[in-house]
């Protein structure tokens, strides 16, 4: 899944560089952390709060994985918070109110989320606004066109036993005979799709575009590539985890109010930049955008148990973010002084 | 020349256990303009970053007017009074031209910042210099020329006592070059001490004392420029003999095919009609002044910008060129002028960089054969005699003539039958130049076609079969290599309508 990391600091040999500072910092935290919170949390050390660190960990991890891609190409994706939600509110809506079969419902959220993206893409490589503006704009589109088609109404999805209701045990599998709080399907799904959209990013031809027009967009183009192809795929594959993120949402949290959804994008990207992907473009890992999701869950999750507020949680992500940053810095400057 | 005002000996610089500078040194008089010679990766930046702070050295000395220095920064080198001229221009394009000179030392009216006495100050700085330049035009509206200009009045006004220039002509026309030797005459009248790098031989005779050759980090000699001619110092930079001997006749038979033809091709202002052929394993010269049109056609037939009209035919089929994707389809390759912006891509491995433009044929399936990569990447690499210690390595990391044939590697790999050159030796030392040469005549002889563009005639006569000549847009001449002379040429680049 490194390999790109691998090859371009292979000369320098050693483990650490192999890995990144970063990366190998952000693991090391995410370690510590959590076997903080194992032995000093009253209650943390159970199976049952492991499955609720990676309940709410599903819709982040989803957008985070699906930005890295726009964040490569030196781009933002501003929209995937409230468009995680608006894919949810429409499709949930169109199963309560026209009674479309729950399986149509998740895929066409998907789909919508990657028309979202799709939009996003031809507005930044076509129509050349700047990436920031461009899903600013579709920030708002979307997060109005919930509460629209929902006329502002919640949109509450059907429990894992009632009709509909089956689509949680993509997330979550529960059943007789198996532990009670369920077995955490969503993180297989989670992990499945980070290590195929690790090799599209490392090992295919898209991929490879990606990190070059990231890079060096002008250089990309002459070398006769289509680079606003690849741009706007990098928006599409964005939108569509978006799309998927909320359906995990809805899995995890049943109800869906419109006009919500605003932060979550930024909590994505969070998660991006403390996994080593820089917000500079051309240089990134679909590995530490996971380790960087989850670094914040447990905080998130962790905390209460050792008697911290929840608020508290976004005080230490940020210094986690800043910090986490400040040694990869750190270490470029000394890699260009060496 | 007055008596010695820096010396440096024995420096010692490693980067991750490989040295780059080994027992290098140099002897610098008051009012002396001294050379610094030596091929890409020879450590003549290295050394100069030594000097002024930014590189911190392991072994050796540096004593500037009698005293032992080590500057930490370049702050600290600059306010002893030492000051570099740098290649690429560190400018702020939005800010007027006296707020760039006096950047960080700005003129203040109590707490509020001086506009008008900086440019005042500047105006007398360009008095002095004898420039006329606005002091308060915008920075990004000057030539790159005239930026260089500003660039040295930025670092006389620190009153400096060295000022080293890193190939401070590689951007400027003819008559610029010539004020920018004015200037530095006058500097060097004045006292200052000044280092020079540069590549271009017929220079270092012009306006140079003497000269320090370095070679692979080492010092190797110094002569006084009077004394030597061109061949002592590249031998003593290569250690070989160089320079291939100019074409006399065309090598190309008089019935080869056309591979490329263009038909009154219009871009903007600044290509005009034009129309020309390219034959099979011929080199077409494009020349001309600065801003004749020639990079700019280049670029049209390559469908990096868009053109006007005008209508191309590769072995004799209208092809329909939107895109530079259009134009690699058809076979045609572009070497871009400005390599680290458009030519490769610096934080990517020469691998990478390689294979950019022939993705697909790297790909089983719907993975990429990383293993292909490597192997086609060190075979270009033997081929050409890259000098790099890995195809891993970043691009970023090897010197400029290196980097240019990774980029021609990356062409031959796509396997393109026609390649534009443009300026493929700017900024490239005489070693590297003539290897560059011999592999731009073995391409031809294998069949590619090549359109180089240049601006340096000797370069011009020496690689061309034929020659063509623009001049504002449009071609005033078209020249067999056989007729052609510099004076030739000049005339024709000069035919104004």
């Amino acid at each position: 899944m490194e390999d790109k990391i691998n090859q371009t600091q292979k000369d320098h040999g050693s483990l650490l560089q192999a890995i990144g500072t970063q990366k190998l910092v952000a693991i090391i935290a995410l370690v510590v952390l959590f076997l903080f919170f194992w032995f000093f949390g009253e209650n943390f050390a159970k199976y049952s709060t492991i499955i609720s660190i990676l309940d709410s960990s599903y819709y982040i991890g989803f957008m985070a994985i699906g930005v890295t891609f726009v964040i490569i190409t030196g781009g933002i994706d501003l929209s995937i918070g409230t468009s995680c939600i608006c894919c949810s509110l429409i499709t949930g809506t169109l199963f309560t109110k026209a009674g479309l079969p729950m399986p149509v419902c998740v895929v066409l959220a998907v789909l919508l989320g990657g028309l979202f993206g799709l939009a996003n893409g031809i507005m930044v490589s076509v129509m050349k606004l700047p990436a920031f503006i461009a899903t600013l704009g579709t920030m708002m589109i979307t997060r109005g066109l919930g509460s629209i088609v929902t006329n502002t109404a919640t949109v509450t999805f059907p429990q894992a036993t009632a009709s509909g209701g089956a689509f949680r045990s993509l997330f979550k599998l529960k059943a007789p005979g198996l532990p009670q709080a369920g077995i955490p399907t969503g993180f297989i799904l989670l992990i499945i799709l980070a290590v195929a959209m690790a090799v599209l990013l490392n090992k295919t031809r898209p991929g490879r575009y990606i990190l070059s027009l990231g890079s060096n967009k002008e250089a990309t183009r002459l070398s006769g590539v289509d680079v606003m192809k690849y741009e706007t795929l990098a928006f599409v594959i964005s939108g569509l985890f978006a799309g998927l993120a909320g359906v995990s949402y809805a899995a995890v949290y049943s109800t869906l109010m419109p006009g919500t959804g605003n932060g979550f994008e930024l909590d994505a990207i969070a998660g991006v930049v403390i996994g080593g992907t820089s917000l500079a473009g051309g240089v990134g890992s679909i590995a530490g955008t996971l380790i960087g999701v989850f670094i914040m869950a447990v905080l998130k999750t962790g905390l209460p148990f050792i008697g911290v507020q929840p608020h508290y949680q976004l005080l230490i992500t940020g210094f986690v973010l800043v910090i986490a940053v400040f040694v990869d810095v750190l270490n470029r400057r000394k890699q260009g002084k060496a | 020349m007055g008596e010695v005002i820096l010396t440096m000996k024995d420096i010692d610089k490693s980067f991750a256990g490989v040295y780059a500078l080994k027992k290098a040194g140099l002897e610098l008089k008051r009012g002396e303009v001294h050379a610094l010679m030596g091929e890409n990766g020879a450590g003549k930046s290295t050394l100069m970053k030594i000097l002024t702070g930014i590189y911190s050295r392991d072994e050796g000395i540096i004593v500037f007017e009698g005293q032992k220095v080590q500057f930490k920064n370049p702050k600290e080198a600059q306010d002893a009074g030492i000051v570099i001229v740098h290649q690429e221009l560190n400018m702020m394009n939005h800010l007027t031209v006296a707020q760039n000179i006096f950047i960080g030392r700005e003129r203040m009216n109590g707490r509020l910042v001086d506009d008008k006495k900086m440019a005042e100050d500047a105006a007398e700085l360009f008095r002095k210099l004898n420039i006329k330049i606005d002091p308060k035009e915008n920075m990004g509206r000057l030539t790159v020329g005239r930026q260089q200009m500003c660039e040295i009045a930025k670092a006389i006004s620190t009153e400096a006592k060295v000022i080293v220039f890193d190939e401070p002509t590689a951007a400027l026309t003819e008559s610029e070059i010539n004020e920018l030797f004015k200037i530095i005459r006058d500097l060097r009248d004045k006292g200052i001490g000044i280092i020079y790098i540069s590549h271009r031989m017929d220079e270092i005779n012009q306006i140079t004392d003497r000269v320090t050759v370095m070679r692979d980090g080492e010092y190797v000699g110094t002569l006084i420029t009077e004394e030597c001619t061109k061949d002592d110092i590249i031998r003593m930079m290569v250690g070989r003999t160089v320079y291939e001997a100019p074409k006399i006749i065309s090598s190309v038979p008089e019935d080869a095919p056309v591979v490329l033809k263009v038909e009154n091709l219009n871009v903007g202002r600044a290509v005009k009609d034009l129309s020309f052929e390219l034959h099979k394993g011929e080199i077409l010269g494009f020349s001309g002044l600065m801003g004749a049109g020639r990079t700019e056609s280049a670029r049209a037939i390559f469908g990096a910008d868009k053109k006007d009209s005008g209508e191309i035919f590769v072995y004799g089929k209208k092809v329909d060129i939107r895109s530079p994707k259009d134009a690699v389809k058809a076979g045609i390759g572009y070497l871009s002028e400005d390599r680290k912006r458009y030519g490769v891509i610096v934080e990517k491995s020469v691998v990478v960089n390689t294979t950019m433009s022939s993705v697909p044929q790297f790909t089983r399936g719907l993975f990429l054969d990383n293993k292909a990569e490597v192997r086609t990447a060190e075979k270009y690499v033997k081929a050409l005699k890259t000098k790099t210690p890995s195809v891993h390595q970043q691009v970023r990391n090897l010197s400029g003539g290196n980097q240019q044939k990774v980029v021609i590697a990356k062409w031959l790999t796509r396997d393109c039958e026609i390649l534009i050159f443009d300026e493929p030796t700017r900024g490239i030392d005489v070693g590297a130049k003539s290897e560059i040469y011999t592999l731009m005549n073995e391409l031809v002889k294998q069949g590619k076609s090549i359109i180089m563009i240049s601006s340096e005639l000797t370069e011009v006569l020496r690689m061309s079969d034929r020659i063509l000549v623009m001049c504002e847009g449009r071609k005033t001449g078209e020249i067999n290599i056989d007729e052609a002379t510099q004076e030739k040429i000049m005339h024709a680049a000069t035919i104004r309508n």
